[in-house]
């Protein structure tokens, strides 16, 4: 395929967008903040250490910061933005804020699409696994421990529900 | 001082009230991702700004040329020091850092000029095109060098900050046993995941600005900022933009000046983000310190007197390290009784990174050392680590080395003894194997990479306890502003208290509606436009903010016991408004039981009321480092549980034991917020965090070489709060954002030793943090 790199167009939370006057190097992560406006993704280390900036591309977990933009064309793309209208907040975003997996909130957008990706693979992750599933999203204030809490309870309701129907 | 009735009188537990755990009111916002942090925000014309820093530790500025940059299409501005309208210098306690160098750099990272652009790379080619000639210079990086004087002053203020002895007692005084060692703790940094970022917006005409930035303390950002652009300070509004994470790092200048700068020279707005890189460059950073401490006690493991020489570098710039440094030579002593010290501590300058303040402030690094030296005493004296430590728990009233009784609730046994009696892990080392009989290696030191083999693995147990004063100290002016407006029966709120994350948002309305017997409680933007609330540091702003909202609360609710006593007079005897108090969302007569609810009370009411909250006038310590400099203090216990590849040097903490001195929980799950939050920045301290510098130098700025606490590397935390309202703070609580992360570096580092006299019987000194894998194998 070949990208003008003046124009081109990524689907975005299920919406074509056009990019325009960009350069080929940049950035998912740049051009969802900067062109399209979409600020809910974060960057914080630039270099795929963080997970502040996690989105899914073609529904794989990736860090948008080492993700060219120009290189998703042709795929879909869903940030936090795409997660749930604002407002109504899925069961991970309502856990995390009865949880107290909330403080400066910086990482949280990332660990939202990361707790969702995680809970799509496997509905009843233990300890261990959370953990290990996580460990790409660094967060600096909570000490992780009422985020866990939090993926746990959204286990438990999503279990609770499924075998009740 | 009164003590019972400053409490609120009324706590059911109505939801939102005190003690209660309500969700963060922008916990939504935040879990959609539409919370405006202050790197989102934007303004129509908006350019970006960028700064041209310096790549040497110490070097002379012969010549800038900003020719390069102006042929660069798309720039706007290019300033130096030469732009500078107003003071040339800024800084927290004096004024010793310049908005640009102009003859001299001081250290790697220092600001030289500043550019405005079209787009970032357009910044980025412009910086590129400024030709700065330097003349390198013979840095300074030996503290020691920068107290014996030998080192050409680095600085027209010189090389040494401060220096402040402690002289308490008997100082000839000896003991039967006498224990002492020297302790280095390494740069810490604060490593908030916001980065810094700031929008400046001028006024019309130019006139003034106003500038949306994350920062710590609004109105001292705003003083430091207007005296850079030579404007009055009413006219330079500061709001606060969503801030992510401080720890410290925001209560300096940083870009606040440039952005300003850029700003009113373009007559447009301006925005600056910083990179993570230039993060580890523009903000201060915990101080690293060399610390010997020598304690003489009796054979029962009574301390008698100690000793201790405290030397912290300060880096290239002042900031906040002679606070820094009192505060570290004042808990020299730890929360235990000593009538005997001698305590010798410095602040010096070096063309380090400058350091200020982070997260425990001066008393995470004597911390490391009188726990370190406590374990040394429970050895030499036979006893266990936490018999020699409740040996000599201070108590309410007893004298610390500077001769200020401690006033306040100081639970220090109860601390130590509920820790004690919380459960060890029931996981042996290595945990349970799987039905298979396999075991899984994530719970081995190292991982999944299964480095470690289980037969090698060691389990220690350590212990460190802490005291932390809170509020700032020394005489300083420390007050906070609220306003509270009652309208119809909705409590409008409005402070400048910076919110970081700590959730003051939360805990501020719980006040209202625990004072007030309101539900309905909107927050008014975080900004200049009422008086200040001092800085979001040494966990203050429970205390101070909280006193603030709580007198603002009850000023309302007089008024309104007063209209509702005036307008019901004829309906119930002798009513007044003495008698009457809040219950639920009721005002009771508490004579005759009569009741209204408050939004009947309130209605078409208007009551508005603004107060300053202050805490106790503190001193200035005299020559011999005495006198009540302190405002208040908390106290902690841990308990760490670590497994030990002493092959590989390898740990892997497994279980933090806490109980923390909280007063009283006002959110109980913000307070284990903080105290989760706090232990991880503690671990990180002791086996992780350390900026690296060589010949000063930084080599590990990035999130790939400084290394930060993942899920895997945090323990399970087991926490009690210990609740004994404190009757010196306004709401009985105490501040609990840094006490977790004093306590929990030595007693992990405690528990590492343990473990490696378990191996061989010998064990290692480990007198530095972070321990590196090389200091466990030797």
């Amino acid at each position: 395929m070949i990208i003008d790199s003046d124009h081109y167009t990524v689907n975005v939370n299920g919406v074509d967008r056009q990019v325009t006057d960009s350069w080929l190097g940049e950035s998912l992560l740049d051009v969802l903040r900067d062109r399209l406006g979409l600020i809910g993704s974060k960057g914080a280390c630039e270099q795929g250490e963080c997970g502040s900036c996690s989105v899914l591309v073609d529904d794989e977990l990736v860090c948008s910061c080492l993700v060219m933009a120009a290189g998703v064309v042709g795929r879909t793309v869903v940030t936090i933005e795409g997660v749930a209208p604002a407002g109504t907040p899925t069961d991970v975003q309502a856990a995390f804020v009865e949880a107290g997996a909330v403080q400066c909130g910086f990482c949280t957008p990332g660990l939202v699409m990361a707790v969702h990706d995680l809970l799509e693979r496997s509905p009843d992750p233990g300890d261990t696994e959370i953990r290990e599933e996580l460990a790409g999203n660094v967060c600096r204030c909570t000490g992780y421990g009422r985020i866990i809490d939090a993926v746990q309870r959204v286990a438990v309701a999503r279990r609770d529900v499924g075998g009740a129907s | 001082m009164t003590v019972v009735e400053q409490l609120p009188a009324v706590i059911e537990g109505r939801h939102g009230t005190i003690g209660t755990s309500p969700g963060r009111p922008d916990g939504v916002a935040k879990v959609q991702g539409t919370f405006a942090f202050s790197s989102d925000l934007h303004a129509d014309g908006c350019l970006w700004g960028a700064t041209l820093r310096s790549p040497h530790p110490h070097a002379r500025i012969r010549s800038i040329d900003v020719s390069g940059a102006w042929r660069i299409d798309g720039v706007e501005a290019v300033i130096t020091a030469e732009d500078v309208p107003g003071d040339l210098h800024y800084g927290l306690i004096s004024h010793d850092q310049p908005v640009f160098a102009s003859e001299v750099v001081r250290y790697v990272g220092e600001p030289v000029a500043a550019v405005a652009a079209d787009h970032p790379e357009t910044c980025r080619r412009a910086l590129a095109a400024i030709v700065v000639d330097y003349e390198p210079l013979d840095p300074l990086l030996d503290p020691e060098a920068a107290i014996a004087g030998t080192a050409a002053d680095i600085h027209p203020d010189g090389n040494v900050i401060r220096h402040q002895r402690i002289v308490r007692g008997d100082v000839d005084a000896t003991g039967d046993v006498v224990v002492e060692g020297t302790y280095e703790i390494g740069m810490q940094d604060q490593a908030f995941l916001g980065l810094e970022a700031a929008l400046a917006v001028p006024d019309p005409g130019g006139g003034g600005v106003e500038l949306h930035v994350a920062t710590q303390w609004l109105h001292e950002d705003r003083t430091q900022i207007a005296a850079c652009l030579g404007l009055p300070e009413e006219s330079v509004r500061l709001v606060l933009g969503g801030v992510g994470g401080a720890f410290g790092a925001r209560e300096d200048i940083s870009l606040q000046v440039h952005t300003c700068l850029l700003a009113l020279r373009l007559g447009r707005p301006v925005k600056i983000h910083y990179s993570r890189a230039e993060s580890f460059l523009g903000h201060v950073h915990r101080h690293p310190a060399t610390i010997r401490m020598r304690h003489h006690a009796t054979a029962d493991g009574e301390i008698v007197k100690i000793e201790a020489r405290m030397v912290f570098d300060g880096g290239a710039y002042a900031s906040t390290s002679s606070a820094v440094l009192i505060n570290a030579i004042t808990h020299a002593q730890g929360p235990y009784r000593c009538d005997n010290a001698l305590v010798d501590g410095w602040a010096v300058r070096t063309n380090h990174l400058p350091c200020g303040a982070m997260r425990g402030f001066g008393v995470v690094q004597a911390c490391f050392a009188h726990e370190s030296q406590m374990d040394k005493l429970a050895l030499a004296c036979g006893l266990d680590p936490v018999e020699v430590r409740l040996r000599n728990a201070m108590r309410t009233g007893d004298p610390l080395i500077t001769g200020q009784p401690v006033l306040n609730v100081a639970p220090v046994e109860r601390c130590i003894r509920e820790t004690a009696a919380l459960p060890l892990p029931d996981t042996p080392v290595g945990g349970f194997p799987s039905e298979d009989g396999t075991f899984d290696a994530m719970q081995l030191p190292g991982g999944a990479g299964r480095t470690a083999d289980r037969g090698d693995v060691v389990r220690g147990v350590g212990w460190g306890v802490a005291i932390k004063n809170l509020m700032y100290s020394e005489g300083f002016d420390d007050y906070a502003t609220a306003r509270c407006r009652l309208a119809d029966g909705v409590v409008t709120l409005k402070f400048a208290t910076s919110e970081v994350g700590q959730g003051f948002v939360t805990i501020a309305p719980q006040i209202a509606r625990t004072i007030l017997g309101v539900d309905d409680v909107v927050l008014d933007r975080i900004d200049t436009q009422v008086g200040s609330a001092g800085s979001t540091s040494a966990s203050r702003q429970t205390w101070m903010s909280g006193g603030a909202v709580d007198l603002a609360c009850r000023t309302v609710r007089e008024r309104l016991f007063e209209a509702v006593a005036g307008r019901f007079a004829a309906d119930v005897e002798g009513l007044d408004a003495l008698r009457l108090s809040i219950d639920g969302t009721d005002v009771v007569d508490t004579v005759s039981g009569w009741r209204l609810p408050v939004a009947e009370a309130a209605a078409g009411m208007t009551i508005d009321e603004t107060v300053e909250y202050r805490h106790p006038e503190t001193e200035d310590l005299d020559e011999n480092g005495q006198g009540n400099c302190h405002t208040a203090f908390a106290f902690v216990a841990h308990r760490a549980v670590v497994d030990v590849d002493p092959r590989l040097g390898l740990v892997k903490v497994v279980q933090i034991a806490t109980a923390q001195d909280v007063g009283r929980a006002l959110n109980p799950l913000s307070v284990t917020g903080q105290i989760e939050g706090g232990i991880a920045q503690g671990l990180g301290l002791a086996v992780m965090e350390e900026i690296v510098q060589v010949d000063g130098v930084i080599r590990n700025g990035n999130f790939t070489d400084y290394l930060l606490p993942t899920f895997l590397d945090m323990p399970e935390v087991v926490a009690t709060l210990i609740e004994e309202p404190d009757p010196h703070a306004p709401l009985g609580a105490k501040g609990v954002g840094e006490p977790p992360c004093i306590s929990s570096t030595p007693a992990i580092v405690a528990a590492i030793r343990d473990a490696l006299r378990r191996v061989d019987g010998v064990g290692r000194p480990l007198d530095r943090v972070p321990v590196r894998p090389g200091d466990i194998c030797v």
